[in-house]
C-alpha cells in the first residue's frame, strides 16, 4: 500500500531525525535474528501483502480487517519521536501513520475494556527464528493499559520517511509508543485484542525482574545490568555519537505523566 | 610431522604480524568500509571478540599437541600477550568512546553491571601473566610461573561468561563459544592426578602413538 504524503504533527520534535539507514540497518527483531544487522538482511522474504489485523475481544465490531481498511482510520500523520532502546541507545525516527485511539474507536472498545493485547504475526516460513530453541515463545506479544493505548502520542505506523515501512521496521503496521522502551513497540502486528485484564508480554514473560509491563523510560530506575541513566544517540560515526541524558519519558513527560499520577514507578518498571 | 616443521619455521613475528590483521580490518571497516549504524559497539564488541578468540586460541595449543600432535607452544605467548593487546583495546574503547569518560556512571555501572565486573576479573588475571611474560620471569619463577599462569583458565573464564551474560538473550554462537571453553577445560583433567595440570599440559612419560 502506498503511502501518501503525510501531515505534520504538533506531537512531532524538533530534532534532526536520524538517517534513514541507520534507522534501517540496526533494529532489534529477534524473528529474524538476534544481531542488529540481521532483520535487514533476513527481513526482504516476509510477504506483507496481503496483511489482515484481527480485532478480538471486548469490542463491538470485531473481525478480520484488511490493512487498507485499518489505515483508513484516520489521515496519516507525520510522527518524528525520540526512540529509546531499553539497551540505552537512541535514534530519532520520521514514522508514518495514525492515533491507535482511532482504530479503536471505530472497533467499538466495550466499557469493560481495560487493556489492549497486540500480537506479532507468526509464520516460521519467513522469521527464521520462530523455533522452538530459539529461547524466546512466539509469537512476540506486548500489551498496553487502554489508557496509553488511547493516549494521542501512540500511534500505529506504516511508514517512515514518507515511504511505507520496510520490512525490518515492522512492515506493514506497527504500534510506536515513544515515551516506553522500544520493545514496547511491537511490530508486523496481526491481532489486537481487548481485555479486562493486563495481557502478558513477551520480555517480561521472559525475565520479568529486567522488564515489566509498563517499561516506561525512565532515567531513575536502572536496568538490573544496566544503567538507564544515560543514552547513545545513534550516528554520527565513531567518534561524535554522543552519550545524552535520558529523560523521564523519554522526553513526553508532559503529555503522558498524569497518566501514572499515584503509581510507584519503581515497582511499576 | 611435516606440519610441525613447518610450523618450526615460521618466525614467532609472524604471528604478532598475524594478531595485527583483527584489528586492521577493524580499522579499514571504520575508515573506508561501512561503519555501520553504530560504530562504537562494532568496534568494542569486535575488539572483545578477537581477544576470546586469542585466548581460547591460547588455550587449545596443549591440547592440539596432545591430541593431534601439532606442536604450537613456540606461539603461545604471543598469542597470549594478542589477547592481552585486544583486552586492553576493548576496555578502552568502553569507557573513552561508549561511557564517554563519564567516571561516574563507568563505576555504578560496573557495580550494577555484574558481567562488567567479570570483565574485570578477566582483566586482573591477565595482568600477572602479561608481566611475567618475559624470559627472565620464567626462569626466576620456575615451576611457579607455571602454576601462576594457570590463571589464563580464569580470564579465559570470566571472558567467555561476561561475553554470554551481557546477551538480552543468549544466541547460538553464545552457546557455542560456552560450549568450546568446556571442552578446553575438560580436556585437561587428568583423573587420577588431581584436576589440572600445569600450563605446559603436563609432561607425559607415555606419547600417543598417532601423535607421532
Amino acid at each position: 500500500a502506498a503511502v501518501a504524503k503525510p501531515a505534520a504533527s504538533p506531537y512531532s520534535t524538533d530534532a534532526a531525525p536520524n538517517a534513514l539507514k541507520d534507522i534501517t540497518s540496526y533494529n532489534n527483531y529477534y524473528e529474524f535474528g538476534f544481531g542488529k544487522e540481521d532483520p535487514a538482511q533476513n527481513a526482504g522474504r516476509l510477504v506483507t501483502d496481503p496483511w489482515t489485523v484481527e480485532i478480538a475481544g471486548l469490542v463491538d465490531r470485531p473481525g478480520n480487517w484488511g490493512l487498507d481498511d485499518v489505515l483508513r482510520s484516520a489521515p496519516a500523520e507525520e510522527r518524528i519521536y525520540r526512540f529509546r532502546c531499553v539497551e540505552a541507545w537512541s535514534m530519532v525516527i520520521p514514522w508514518t501513520g495514525f492515533p491507535l485511539s482511532a482504530l479503536l474507536n471505530r472497533a467499538g472498545v466495550q466499557p469493560s475494556a481495560k487493556y489492549v493485547a497486540f500480537q506479532t504475526l507468526y509464520r516460521p516460513s519467513q522469521m527464521p527464528m520462530q523455533t522452538p530453541g530459539s529461547g524466546i515463545e512466539w509469537p512476540y506479544v506486548e500489551g498496553l493499559r487502554l489508557d496509553e493505548a488511547m493516549h494521542p502520542l501512540t500511534i500505529l505506523a506504516s511508514g517512515l520517511y514518507d515511504a511505507p515501512l520496510p520490512n525490518q521496521s515492522g512492515a506493514p503496521l506497527r504500534l510506536v509508543v515513544p515515551w516506553k522502551y522500544g520493545f514496547k513497540s511491537i511490530k508486523a502486528v496481526v491481532k489486537i485484542t481487548l481485555t479486562d485484564r493486563q495481557p502478558p508480554t513477551t520480555w517480561n514473560r521472559m525475565q520479568p525482574n529486567e522488564y515489566g509491563f509498563y517499561a516506561n523510560v525512565n532515567p531513575a530506575v536502572d536496568h538490573p545490568r544496566w544503567s538507564q541513566a544515560t543514552e547513545r544517540r545513534i550516528g554520527g560515526g565513531l567518534f561524535s555519537s554522543r552519550r545524552v541524558p535520558t529523560l523521564p519519558f523519554n522526553g513526553y513527560g508532559e503529555e503522558v505523566a498524569s497518566l501514572y499520577s499515584g503509581m510507584d514507578l519503581r515497582a511499576n518498571y | 610431522m611435516a606440519l610441525n616443521r613447518g610450523f618450526a619455521k615460521v618466525p614467532v613475528w609472524a604471528v604478532y604480524l598475524a594478531g595485527l590483521l583483527p584489528l586492521a580490518v577493524l580499522v579499514w571497516q571504520m575508515v573506508l568500509g561501512d561503519p555501520g549504524a553504530d560504530p562504537v559497539k562494532t568496534v568494542e564488541h569486535r575488539l572483545g571478540k578477537v581477544a576470546l578468540w586469542f585466548l581460547l586460541g591460547g588455550l587449545a595449543i596443549t591440547p592440539l599437541r596432545r591430541f593431534a600432535g601439532i606442536n604450537l607452544l613456540r606461539f603461545r605467548r604471543a598469542v597470549g600477550l594478542i589477547a592481552a593487546g585486544y583486552v586492553t583495546l576493548h576496555v578502552v574503547v568502553w569507557f573513552s568512546l561508549d561511557m564517554g569518560f563519564l567516571w561516574d556512571q563507568a563505576l555504578s555501572d560496573l557495580w550494577r553491571r555484574r558481567y562488567l565486573l567479570l570483565g574485570v576479573g578477566a582483566v586482573v588475571a591477565l595482568i600477572p601473566l602479561v608481566a611475567t611474560s618475559n624470559d627472565r620471569a620464567i626462569r626466576r619463577l620456575g615451576a611457579n610461573w607455571r602454576r601462576l599462569h594457570r590463571l589464563v583458565y580464569v580470564a579465559a573464564s570470566l571472558g567467555v561468561v561476561h561475553y554470554l551474560w551481557q546477551m538480552k538473550v543468549i544466541s547460538q554462537e553464545g552457546w557455542l563459544w560456552l560450549g568450546v571453553l568446556m571442552l578446553l577445560l575438560a580436556v585437561r583433567i587428568r583423573p587420577g592426578f588431581g584436576g589440572f595440570p600445569g600450563a605446559r599440559g603436563g609432561v607425559r612419560k607415555t606419547s600417543r602413538p598417532e601423535a607421532q
